[in-house]
């Protein structure tokens, strides 16, 4: 029996790593970040209009990144939103069986390209065609990898939300059919509002996996931070900006590096807060059918 | 036109829309991998494959990315496999429904939806400075092993909740321990469900690029990885460096290592499928 005991402690040992990664997080973005607010105030960081960290005249205001992160993922789910859901009621109520068994995996695949690939695609393909539409489109702007991201996370919208609308009884489905409502009547009058609870987490997922995202920005948005809601200049984000920092030969343990901790717990904590919210709206809406 | 028949216009409508909105997400990729492939075929030749980067792009090479690729897919796959696995028999199988279990489960599903750069964040930290790691392999393979750990436990948790119960109270009722249940009836049928979620998360390190850069894993290396200890690029790296630059002919080069990266990912995923189906076959789980 004392070695099914040690093979328990490994087993507890290897699940507590978890909580110890958790730990870890909070403590280093914590710790530094406060070293960094001893330095800058708090007030600052969160009211100045610049970003300026690596210049002589430094500023430390963090809204500059905030509403490029929030613009570029505004765009990404201007695009994936009416796409994904219209693929989830789609597949669920108009498409043959085979069709679904096809096209469900090879939707997954736009989530398993390597986001650096989509980077690539922004710049090189994406922005080029946009220019000719757009003339006065910067080389690097908000629009082109906002669409790209958008793409990119069309499988997180349509996958969860059609999960959604699977677990809507049959009863209310059938009801509807019975009054003689169309497919389409179905779908927006009985299933949507049923499932909105998990299309609501599932929208809040992609919203919190586009604020994260990173590659595509770094490549294709450039690197200004910049105070605008205009999709066609050059901006940054917060990842993007962590990005440039790590890439450059900024001192270790410099107020200047020390600017990735505070940008990076902006950033957990806006995340944390979605997929929590997220999680949260999942949990009660499966108790609501079971 | 009698309302009827407007419903019956719009559901069809509709239809087509939902049509369009299903393929064209997937055309896009098509037609970008095309152009990629357009681009890049040309620059994919044996010296490009076993070359060093230089400045010059059209005597530029991608060994020591792939060769890291390589490193990195063996050691973070070395490390997160019993740490992942073992997390996810404890939580299934062992731990009790309390006030930990709940806590444990929260936090991984937390875990997962971190964005990835963060766990580049922490693994400088805790990897490359504490740890004293510096820019590593062993650094990076740490970093992502964090990064896929949710998703290694999650998936070995699904494998053994598909295993069905008969077989578990057969081998208590022949006497079996709890362990010997586990490693000799639980985890054999559960393992092709459990790699096919390893090798899906694999797939994804891999491709990560941010991570890595936020580690300090270098743009520019001129030698190949020969221990864990050794500086290194991956492929990701490679393709952000060369995208980076102005000259075109760095892009054809970006465009050729996208084509080899992808191969990987690819074939990766395709084993994954391919294990899955094979399991529904077999077992019917």
């Amino acid at each position: 029996m004392k070695k099914e005991k040690i093979i328990e402690g490994f087993l507890f040992a290897c699940a507590a790593i978890t909580l110890l990664t958790t730990i870890g997080i909070i403590w280093v973005l914590l710790s530094q970040s406060f070293s960094f607010f001893k330095e800058v105030s708090v007030w600052d960081f969160l009211t100045d209009t610049q970003w300026t960290p690596l210049f002589a005249d430094k500023h430390f205001g963090i809204l500059p990144l905030l509403t490029g992160t929030l613009l570029i993922t505004v765009i990404a789910m201007l695009v994936a939103l009416p796409l994904g859901l219209t693929i989830a009621i789609y597949l669920n109520e108009y498409a043959p069986k085979g069709f679904r068994k096809v096209v469900k995996p090879l939707l997954e695949v736009l989530a398993a390209v390597p986001t650096v690939v989509y980077g690539f695609f922004a710049l090189v393909v994406v922005t080029p065609m946009l220019q000719k539409l757009i003339p006065g489109l910067s080389g690097f702007n908000a629009l082109s990898p906002g669409i790209v991201m958008g793409i990119m996370i069309i499988p997180f919208i349509s996958s969860l939300s059609e999960d959604a609308l699977y677990s809507v009884p049959k009863s209310l489905r059938e009801a509807s059919y019975g009054m003689g409502a169309t497919r389409l009547q179905t779908a927006f009058r009985v299933l949507l509002p049923s499932a909105s609870s998990g299309i609501l987490a599932s929208i809040i997922l992609a919203f919190s996996r586009a604020i994260g995202e990173t590659m595509i920005v770094a490549i294709a948005a450039g690197q200004q931070p910049r105070l605008t809601l205009d999709p066609t200049v050059p901006i940054e984000t917060i990842t993007a900006y962590i990005v440039q920092v790590s890439l450059g030969d900024v001192p270790h343990g410099s107020l200047e590096y020390r600017t990735i901790f505070s940008a990076g717990l902006a950033l957990f904590v806006f995340t944390f807060l979605l997929n929590n919210i997220s999680f949260w709206i999942n949990k009660k809406y499966r108790q609501e059918y079971e | 036109m009698s309302k009827r028949s407007l419903n019956n216009q719009k559901d069809r409508w509709f239809q087509y829309f939902g049509i369009f909105s299903t393929l064209i997400g997937l055309i896009l990729l098509a037609l970008f991998i095309f152009q990629i492939t357009r681009d890049g075929i040309g620059r994919i030749d044996w010296d490009f494959i076993v070359s060093l980067p230089s400045r010059f792009y059209a005597k530029a090479g991608i060994l020591p990315a792939w060769t890291g690729t390589l490193w990195i897919f063996a050691l973070t796959a070395i490390i997160v496999i019993p740490i992942g696995v073992g997390a996810g028999i404890y939580l299934q199988e062992y731990a009790k429904k309390g006030r930990l279990s709940n806590i444990l489960e929260i936090n991984i599903a937390n875990l997962a939806g971190v964005p990835s750069i963060i766990y580049g964040i922490i693994g400088l930290e805790i990897f490359v400075r504490v740890l004293q790691m510096g820019g590593s392999l062993l650094a990076g393979a740490f970093t992502l092993a964090l990064l896929i750990l949710p998703i290694i436990i999650v998936a070995t948790r699904e494998a053994f909740k598909a295993v069905p119960k008969s077989i578990k109270e057969a081998s208590y009722g022949l006497g079996a321990t709890k362990w010997q249940t586990i490693w000799y009836q639980i985890l054999p049928i559960a393992s092709a469900n459990i790699i096919t979620g390893v090798i899906l998360a694999l797939a994804r390190a891999i491709g990560e690029t941010a991570p890595l850069i936020v580690i300090g894993a270098l743009a520019y290396v001129p030698f190949v990885a020969k221990s864990p200890m050794d500086e290194f690029t991956v492929l990701p790296m490679q393709i952000f460096n060369w995208v980076s630059r102005p000259q075109h002919g760095f892009l054809m080069n970006a465009a050729a290592a996208i084509l080899v990266l992808l191969v990987f990912v690819f074939i990766l995923n395709g084993i994954a499928v391919y294990l899955r189906n094979r399991s529904r076959k077999k077992f019917g789980l």
